[in-house]
């Protein structure tokens, strides 16, 4: 189908574009990548007055390094991320990730901004946003805000950000020295959504010992879910079996999955403990 | 480039496989439909017009990018290429050849799809291993052939240019 007639503007900055959005009101919408807004406007499950398009923002699409903090442009593309040497010095999870989102076409139009903002559950950067305990940078025409992703994110496409606001920046920890991560995703097949997807980062000292843990999960729940409990269950230990399966327990127990086509609330639970414990052991082997 | 009013139709100008257009359009026209209907290139054809299929693949400014998911006025400025821009005169494309070669398509109505999206492929990576290439071309969809062929047609360009 074709979308319902709207009004348009590109503007040519971000203080135009954040004016332009105040002017609009509640029926107007920014427009990142398009690769999840469009397709909701062309099968008209979504309606908006006007367009704000973001694609000539070129000042919002950057991948910057200041000392401990990566931070990305919200207009960043998918493809620019997964291929970016800069990131993958920092924080190669994020590479990781970013070849998981859907396919080559999409990834080279989709942002980083707006996956976030759409906040489909099951998407890698709400997940790995979550992991990571990014900040995201959110601006309206009179004020400036950081929103800790694990804060940003309330349901099923539904976000802290109002309706005036503008997600400028996503600020990611870089990986300190001794971390590692594992990454495992359960999808019909590449490029889909995932059924279910784990996030996690450790650090480890020489001798194997786990000082730090955060572990994240997508697709169980009505956001992505960081789950705080894993970490004291693996910190200190050296990743054997037992403690890998305690945590995966704790991670199966945090999520409150529902049921679709793809799969059933109790098996989405019985994956999040599957993966969690392979996202777990593939930290500890890298 | 910069439009900082809401218009509901604009004047844009975009560049098609060489050629300029200069096109006044309604902003919600998708840029798959611009090229169809207001250009006249039908080689780019439309499957699920939300994203899912990959018929409607073109290449935009050097990337592989679904036409249904632009609007036209999102190009302008831009350089695109769509399946009519491929062959060199009479002389089919490697791509192109190749898929007559291996009998990669049967109905021919993914086919524009997936040579704009295995041109982009090959761009990023001349020489993709089978896994790749069937990665590579995951976000077309194909109900005749089974990819079999598809993949193999594009396996064998890659070889080519590795000799």
């Amino acid at each position: 189908m074709k979308p319902a007639p709207f009004k348009y503007a590109r503007p040519g900055s971000v203080d135009e574009a954040l004016a332009l959005l105040q002017a609009g009101g509640d029926e107007a919408k920014v427009l990142a990548g398009g690769q999840s807004f469009v397709p909701l406007l062309n099968l008209r499950m979504a309606s908006v007055e006007s367009i704000v398009d973001l694609n000539r923002l070129d000042d919002l699409a950057y991948i910057r390094r200041d000392n401990d903090t990566l931070c990305i442009g919200a207009m960043t593309r998918h493809r620019q991320i997964e291929v970016s040497d800069e990131v993958q010095a920092a924080q190669p999870l994020l590479c990781r990730a970013a070849a998981e989102v859907g396919h080559l076409a999409i990834r080279n139009r989709g942002t980083i901004g707006g996956s976030l903002v759409h906040a489909d559950p099951a998407a890698e950067w709400p997940l790995v946003a979550a992991a990571l305990d990014a900040q995201l940078v959110l601006r309206s025409q009179d004020n400036s805000r950081t929103v800790a992703a694990r804060e940003f994110f309330l349901a099923p496409l539904m976000t802290a950000i109002e309706p005036a606001e503008i997600l400028c920046e996503v600020r990611f920890p870089v990986a300190p020295a001794g971390a590692v991560w594992g990454f495992q995703e359960l999808c019909r097949r590449p490029g889909d959504f995932a059924i279910v997807a784990i996030a996690c980062q450790l650090t480890l000292d020489d001798s194997g010992t786990c000082s730090t843990a955060s572990l994240a999960v997508g697709g169980a729940h009505s956001t992505p879910l960081h789950v705080a409990d894993v970490e004291p269950i693996v910190v200190g230990s050296q990743g054997d079996a037992a403690v890998l399966t305690a945590a995966a327990e704790k991670a199966a127990a945090a999520v409150d999955p529902s049921g679709d086509v793809h799969g059933s609330a109790d098996y989405r639970r019985r994956m999040v403990k599957v993966l969690a414990q392979r996202a777990l052991k593939e930290a500890w082997s890298a | 480039m910069a439009a900082t009013q809401f218009t509901e139709y604009q004047t844009i100008r975009v560049r098609v496989n060489g050629h300029e257009y200069e096109r006044e359009v309604p902003v919600r026209r998708l840029l798959a439909d611009f090229i169809r209907h207001d250009l006249g290139l039908t080689a780019t054809h439309l499957g699920c017009e939300h994203g899912v299929c990959g018929a409607c693949t073109i290449i935009m400014d050097d990337e592989s990018v679904r036409s249904c998911l632009l609007f036209a006025v999102q190009a302008d400025g831009a350089e695109l290429q769509t399946l009519e821009g491929l062959a060199d005169g009479d002389k089919m494309h490697p791509l192109q050849q190749s898929f007559w070669d291996n009998h990669a398509l049967q109905c021919g109505f993914c086919t524009s799809g997936f040579l704009m999206s295995a041109v982009d492929l090959l761009n990023k990576n001349p020489r993709p291993s089978e896994e790749e290439i069937r990665h590579g071309l995951s976000g077309n969809l194909c109900r005749c052939t089974g990819y079999a062929n598809i993949v193999k047609a594009v396996q064998a360009v890659a070889e080519q240019s590795q000799s």
